[in-house]
């Protein structure tokens, strides 16, 4: 009697008596999985701003090829950003953003690579595939730095106002592209993503030195990589739509 | 003396490393239609239609596969996916009242 009742409590297990886990992840990748799921929302929260704020301006109506730059309708991105490195005053619309994005979803592949080669415990290629990793991430900020740059610093012509004030370049004051907001949702929206992107090197930079002394192969597991690779895919995954909805639209 | 941590290394797993290139080659080129479209087709609800599906399109592959959503059990991914209802509700929301301020103002 007592024999059975003791196998009935092993086998129907109390599923409110703890041990189980219905998700089958560790609490370590479920816990990004919902930070990440906030911070999608913090995204979209600029994101739709953007949305709102565009809508609430009158849109640029004449012929695309005339297109001026004014404070009194939102501009058309791609009349903006036609700048790249070395190339000074060649028109070629959203070719620098679309090289940018590139990188980024090549530096995601490079870490997925590292996911894969930290579930076969390969040390060496971890520590390669984070490398080039970084390198992605580091070449993404720079690019971003130099967008930046030129987008404070502005074009030659300039914008001429009404009073016959000349205005060049940006700031959150003023703007040579468009109504002032335009300019204050790209330094939010693109810095709040260039924030996300360096803290996600620093994060890459501090497992590439675990992997390479060793940590994990004493831990017995790669899984820091993982969640690292979450975050990372996360930061490609928001800059896919803030070059939808900033760049194309 | 420093402690000797035996690990067992695996081999490349040669199927999986593929298809993530593929995956990686699908992003790229998908990209590349976009700033293809972005140039030839005339301004409309119809472009932007069409980049906000490439842009879903470009999302389900790095989410499902990159991120390895889809190989988790059921509850976790409706888990991740059901709350984003909120933001669908917000892109509704905060669009029409940017178009009432557009009428107000304009």
């Amino acid at each position: 009697m007592e024999v059975t009742a003791s196998v009935d409590t092993e086998t129907q297990k109390n599923i409110w008596g703890g041990g189980t886990s219905p998700l089958k992840a560790s609490y370590g990748k479920i816990m990004m999985w919902f930070f990440l799921l906030s911070d999608a929302f913090t995204f979209s929260g600029l994101l739709i701003t953007y949305g709102f704020l565009r809508y609430s301006y009158p849109a640029y109506t004449g012929p695309a090829d005339a297109f001026r730059t004014s404070q009194d309708y939102w501009p058309i991105p791609e009349k903006i950003f036609d700048a790249v490195p070395f190339l000074h005053g060649v028109h070629l619309p959203l070719l620098f953003v679309g090289l940018m994005t590139f990188i980024l979803i090549l530096s995601s592949v490079t870490m997925v690579l590292a996911v894969e080669a930290g579930q076969r415990m390969d040390r060496n290629d971890v520590t390669k595939w984070m490398l080039w990793t970084i390198v992605g991430g580091l070449a993404f900020l720079g690019c971003q730095a130099w967008e930046w740059s030129h987008f404070i610093a502005g074009t030659e012509e300039g914008m001429v106002l009404s009073n016959g004030v000349i205005v060049n370049g940006a700031n959150l004051q003023i703007n040579e592209y468009g109504p002032p907001l335009f300019a204050s949702l790209f330094f939010f929206i693109t810095g709040f993503h260039g924030t996300h992107v360096a803290s996600g090197v620093l994060l890459n930079v501090i497992i590439f030195y675990n992997v390479v002394v060793g940590t994990y192969d004493k831990r017995g597991h790669y899984e820091m990589v993982e969640k690292v690779g979450l975050y990372w895919h996360f930061v490609d995954l928001v800059w896919v739509f803030v070059f939808t909805f900033f760049y194309l639209i | 003396m420093e402690q000797v941590v035996a690990v067992e290394v695996k081999p490349v797993n040669k199927k999986k490393v593929k298809k993530l290139w593929k995956i990686a080659l699908i992003l790229g080129i998908i990209t590349a239609i976009e700033f293809v479209m972005a140039f030839t087709l005339p301004r409309g609800s119809l472009l932007y239609a069409g980049f906000i599906g490439l842009t879903l399109v470009k999302a389900f592959y790095i989410v499902s596969e990159f991120m390895h959503l889809k190989y988790e059990v059921k509850a976790l991914i409706w888990s991740i996916l059901l709350p984003i209802i909120f933001v669908i509700w917000l892109i509704v929301a905060l669009l029409a009242e940017g178009g009432s301020i557009f009428k107000a103002l304009y």
